[in-house]
């Protein structure tokens, strides 16, 4: 199995190195060939299992409660304005 | 025997008794992590000033006759756990420095429970990793010999315990993180059924198998352990109905009778030293009245497969939130591990592959669980090593992530079925490194395990057993 690096670097939103995609390219393939050993089962009749606590539906009451302040939202964020977090321009 | 090396049960006895008090427990703690923590890398920050604080406030409540589970004991944290005012940073240089404004629910418990916090420990980071060597600010060594990896995830939480820089720690588990590097350090390691301690506030791996555990010296410091952190919490809703109980109620009632299966595909191609404690350690289960019998469990071949489908698909969706806008530092600081798991679990998920990967793994998954279901309705637990060898030399498996993955290939399948299992010291290899043994039972019977885990201990001895520091 051959994995599109730069493809899912971009889909990750991970800036890679020329090199790293070439080191991860290839451990990536070897993961995915052992992976494959999955296809030995035949799972065709088989439900999935997404979650094992047998929870359903794990609902609350839809009250405000307290929570952090705007100072303590933006404590850990470095770039900021009027105490709004600062992005950069997404649309020209 | 110095005070840093009590038990939690003997801590507090002994500050309840007034022979000395939480100050000087703290002050034995954090001498020993300064004497050590240059030689180990087992602590990311020390909270020495908050943790004199805690204790002195906790000898005032012991001198006025309060009594709470963990008043004054000195507890390390792995750097996974939010914990207010004090840096939290995964051991990745995306969090490097990142303080949280809230506690994790485990930390506001432990807190709440009288525990003093000494500090922070290192851990491959996010959790990514079965030997400590992928945190981002240096390796955990193996404190029975520096030239060994202490095993991963939550490495620097083993480690301070197993070298007694704390009496007891917490962890993470999603795929071993604490049974592993808890065997590697002969110490006793839990990782609790899903769901039976909240998640909330921990830096989250794989939400749908990370389990939140503990280090302890003893079996029964962690059923103390155990009765702190369980319950249900409104903040994370996969945590299950609250079932009252005292773990440490059946501790001592033995194992007579009890029926206990050995897997067959967890003890093929073992490394000799591992067989050979394993088998000496299965005829003391024998010996104390166990019933040991032979059990299949037939699609644990499968689990390391589903279990590398299924975790970076998980880690790929929880790491997405690292946009270094809100918090931390920008996605081209994350580590290599990290990349790795981001881009395969990005892969499995995306347009294509969705079917192929990731639903395949999630019908595993069934088939998995299955086995043990229907195991548990024959025999009461399962009992097999934590990894088919002892810890390797630090460096041996880093540049093949695959043979790294395959080290936990004893260790998933329970995080793929949520059940609960504890890792339990077991003995020695011929060059002294530490072996350990897994108790695995059904959802919620952690009860049971702490009973075979505490029977197996009171025989055996190990964990007084200390490391040539």
């Amino acid at each position: 199995m051959k994995i599109d690096v730069t493809h899912i670097a971009k889909l990750a939103d991970l800036p890679l190195a020329q090199s790293e995609k070439e080191k991860f390219g290839k451990q990536l393939s070897e993961i995915l060939s052992y992976i494959e050993k999955l296809k030995e089962v035949d799972t065709k009749k088989v439900e999935i299992t997404s979650q094992v606590t047998g929870l359903e539906n794990v609902t609350r009451e839809d009250e405000a409660k307290p929570s952090l302040s705007q100072n303590e939202a933006l404590s850990n964020a470095k770039s900021q304005h009027n105490g709004l977090f600062k992005v950069k321009a997404i649309l020209e | 025997m110095n005070l840093n090396q009590l038990t939690i049960k003997d801590a507090k006895e002994g500050l309840k008794a007034k022979k000395f008090s939480s100050i000087e427990l703290t002050k034995a703690c954090i001498e020993q992590i300064k004497k050590y923590n240059k030689d180990l890398s087992a602590f990311i920050t020390i909270t020495e000033k908050e943790a004199l604080e805690s204790a002195k406030k906790a000898d005032e409540l012991i001198s006025n006759k309060q009594d709470l589970p963990f008043l004054g004991i000195p507890v390390a944290l792995k750097d996974l756990f939010s914990t207010k005012g004090i840096k939290t940073t995964a051991a990745s240089n995306v969090l490097k420095d990142y303080v949280p404004e809230y506690d994790a629910t485990v930390v506001r418990k432990l807190k709440d429970a009288g525990a003093v916090i000494v500090g922070k420990t290192n851990l491959d980071a996010w959790a990514h990793g079965s030997s400590g060597e992928n945190s981002d600010f240096g390796p955990t060594k193996n404190p029975w010999n520096k030239e060994y990896v202490p095993g991963g995830s939550s490495s620097g939480s083993a480690v301070s315990v197993a070298s007694d820089m704390c009496i007891a720690s917490t962890g993470t588990d999603t795929g071993g993180s604490i049974r592993l590097p808890a065997s590697f350090n002969n110490v006793v390691g839990l990782k609790p059924t899903y769901g039976r301690v909240s998640r909330y506030g921990i830096i989250a791996m794989a939400s749908s198998l990370d389990s939140i555990g503990h280090f302890t010296k003893t079996v029964e410091d962690s059923a103390l352990f155990f009765n702190v952190t369980a319950g249900k919490d409104i903040m994370d809703a996969t945590t299950l109905p609250d079932l009252t109980e005292d773990f440490t109620k059946n501790l001592d009632n033995g194992i007579k009778g009890l029926k206990i299966g050995i897997p067959k595909e967890f003890v093929s191609g073992l490394d000799e030293d591992v067989e050979i404690t394993f088998k000496q350690s299965y005829k003391i289960l024998e010996n104390l009245g166990a019933q040991i019998v032979d059990i299949k469990l037939p699609y644990t071949e499968y689990g390391i497969a589903a279990y590398y489908i299924i975790q970076p698909s998980e880690v790929s969706s929880n790491l997405a939130r690292y946009d270094g806008i809100r918090y931390g530092n920008k996605r081209s600081t994350f580590g290599d591990e990290a990349k790795r798991r981001i881009m395969l679990g990005t892969f499995t998920l995306s347009s294509g592959y969705y079917d192929a990967y990731y639903k395949k793994a999630m019908s595993i998954r069934t088939l998995i669980k299955k086995d043990f279901d229907d195991t548990f309705q024959k025999i009461d637990a399962l009992f097999s090593p934590v990894c088919s060898t002892p810890p390797w030399k630090l460096g041996e498996k880093i540049s093949d992530p695959l043979k790294m993955y395959l080290s936990d290939a004893l260790t998933v399948t329970a995080n793929i079925a949520g059940i609960p299992s504890l890792s339990v010291p077991a003995g020695f290899s011929s060059n002294d490194l530490p072996i350990g043994i897994q108790i695995m039972g059904k959802q919620l019977s952690e009860n049971i395990l702490f009973r075979i885990g505490n029977a197996f201990e009171k025989y055996t001895n190990f964990y007084k057993q200390k490391p040539k520091l």
